[in-house]
């Protein structure tokens, strides 16, 4: 496949149709794709890791680190504007990942996996107990501007913010694509098999992985930062608790990793199935979303990408 | 330092404990020499592959590459100076096809931009090309953990060779192929590599294929070379005989 204007012009298309579809959608609707693709982007990071056969049990730490960066900025600093909070959060993020990435570069298997985790958990712990850092409770949000402007109706705002979602989704999924497909990217999937040859090719796995580590770092805190404006407010225990990291890896099986496309559409699937399954029933709920991952281990185990493939090659043949 | 030499190593030592895998290890190696590694197992053949490859660090001793100390470099770093491997137990990426596995080996040593789309790479023809000497060009899309493993040890050299190395060390090229295919893989092998202006040490169990196809032969036992010299005279050599030959002669 071919970069350059062809695909922009389809990605910008595609993220136009999305915009459009966003308008049509009832409220609820809408919410549910909000809270899916937040969550997709830190999926799509855990999925840059994981065609590196790394898998991370702390996720959390940057997805809490661009929701608590949100309201931190706003809180502290002032700034107000919806695109310079995003911005922030996912530097912010990525500085950090990129910083321990010195670290994690070096471990693979079940201690990349614990290590993440054990960090995850010192920030965690950090601000659970530190009340300039919301504590418990966590922050509220306000309602950001969008170029300035403060919107009135919260439909508005709402509309604006899937908007930019949309768009940063639309980036994510192409800078991934390129990323995949480079002679970089195929240096991570080789990894996963033979990590001793990639150094006798003449290319450092370790910096291979340093760059993946930040990269995914980078859209974990992305995620954080949009779920914390679409939900308006953050807390520990639905940002930064080490269930979030295993949320977001289960919602990873869950859609597969065969494509880019596969943790937005599953992520959105998974909030659905959950919505659901609470109001089905509300004291067995994770009975049924553990049941599905269940099922799809044992009938699609590359996950519900695997069924769209299934039915689009029907339809080829 | 010697400057007509490829390879200069001097006084290369290595010790696990108290086991001397390497101990006082002198050899100079001109551009263009087919040199033969041969020893009993344990002698200390792929420890001096992998202390020259910068796998293992030597305890004492240095090793010069086209004047220029390489000692205690990474493998990365020495492989992008020029010298390339190939193991053993072939370390390929088995998920990948043949084609994918040659192609990120070209692109690495070849490109400048790794951002760039690995598939529109120019590098496409020459692996391609590479594909077709190496008699792989219709296992191409295969995957290879579906190959069987003599075309695997191909493929493993293979991905040494696309990087246009000055120096190419084969570790058992011919182990886990049948007897009778030996010679015909060893002469395809060769050809190829011929065409080549690379220097290759080849670790071999096979005297005849030694004899057959190299310049020089280093005889190892114990950590040491015990001799150094052309596959008729050293294969000759008492000593040779006696630590190679003998003792593990049923081997072969």
């Amino acid at each position: 496949m071919r970069f350059g204007p062809h695909r922009i012009v389809r990605f910008a298309l595609g993220s136009a149709l999305l915009i459009v579809v966003g308008l049509l959608v009832p409220g609820w609707l809408l919410n549910q794709l909000m809270f899916g693709f937040a969550r997709g982007l830190a999926v799509l990071g855990l999925l840059v890791l994981f065609r590196a056969g790394l898998v991370s049990l702390g996720a959390a730490l940057y997805f809490g680190l661009g929701a608590y960066s949100i309201a931190l900025l706003q809180r502290g600093a002032g700034i107000d504007d919806a695109i310079v909070l995003v911005l922030l959060a996912s530097t912010i993020s990525t500085v950090v990942g990129f910083v321990l990435g010195f670290l994690l570069k070096r471990y693979r298997g079940i201690f990349f996996a614990m290590m993440n985790l054990a960090l995850s958990m010192i920030l965690y712990g950090a601000v659970v107990k530190n009340r300039t850092l919301g504590s418990t409770d966590g922050f509220s949000i306000a309602q950001p501007r969008f170029f300035g402007m403060l919107f009135t109706d919260p439909s508005h705002v709402k509309l604006a913010l899937f908007s930019l979602l949309v768009v940063v989704v639309a980036g994510a999924m192409y800078f991934v694509q390129i990323y995949l497909n480079s002679t970089l990217g195929w240096i991570g999937a080789a990894i996963r098999d033979k990590e001793i040859r990639v150094e006798y090719l003449g290319y450092s796995a370790e910096r291979a992985i340093h760059i993946k580590y930040t990269i995914s770092a980078c859209l974990g805190g992305l995620g954080g930062a949009f779920l914390a404006l679409t939900l308006g407010q953050v807390d520990p225990d639905s940002m930064l608790n080490w269930v979030v990291s295993g949320e977001l890896l289960f919602v990873l099986i869950f859609s597969g990793t065969a494509s880019i496309l596969a943790p937005f559409i599953g992520s959105f699937l998974f909030e659905l199935l959950r919505t659901y399954a609470l109001e089905l029933t509300p004291i067995a709920w994770q009975f049924i979303i553990g049941g599905t991952l269940v099922l799809l281990i044992l009938f699609a185990p590359n996950g519900v990408w695997s069924i769209f493939e299934l039915m689009t090659s029907r339809k080829r043949t | 330092m010697t400057t007509s030499a490829l390879l200069d190593v001097r006084g290369l030592s290595r010790n696990f404990g108290a086991v001397m895998a390497a101990a006082d290890i002198n050899v100079s190696v001109s551009a263009g020499e087919i040199v033969g590694i041969v020893g009993a197992n344990g002698a200390g053949k792929t420890v001096f592959l992998n202390l020259i490859t910068g796998y293992l660090r030597p305890t004492t001793g240095t090793v010069f590459f086209q004047g220029q100390d390489i000692t205690g470099l990474q493998p990365r770093q020495i492989t992008r100076l020029g010298i390339c491997r190939s193991f053993q137990m072939s370390q390929l990426f088995i998920n990948m096809t043949v084609f994918e596995n040659l192609l990120l080996a070209a692109a690495i040593s070849h490109e400048s931009n790794f951002l760039r789309d690995i598939r529109s790479s120019k590098k496409v023809g020459d692996v391609d090309r590479t594909l077709r000497e190496f008699r792989l060009h219709d296992r191409r899309d295969q995957l290879v953990r579906e190959l069987p493993q003599g075309l695997r040890k191909l493929l493993d050299i293979a991905m040494a060779m696309i990087s246009n190395p000055s120096l190419v060390m084969l570790d058992e090229p011919t182990s886990g192929i049948s007897t009778e295919e030996k010679f015909d893989f060893m002469e395809a092998l060769m050809t190829v590599l011929a065409k080549s202006s690379t220097t290759i040490f080849i670790i071999e169990h096979d005297m005849d294929l030694i004899q057959r196809f190299t310049t020089r032969v280093l005889a190892f036992a114990y950590g040491r070379i015990i001799c150094d010299g052309s596959a008729e005279d050293t294969l000759r050599d008492p000593r040779v005989v006696q630590h190679v030959l003998g003792g593990d002669s049923a081997l072969d």
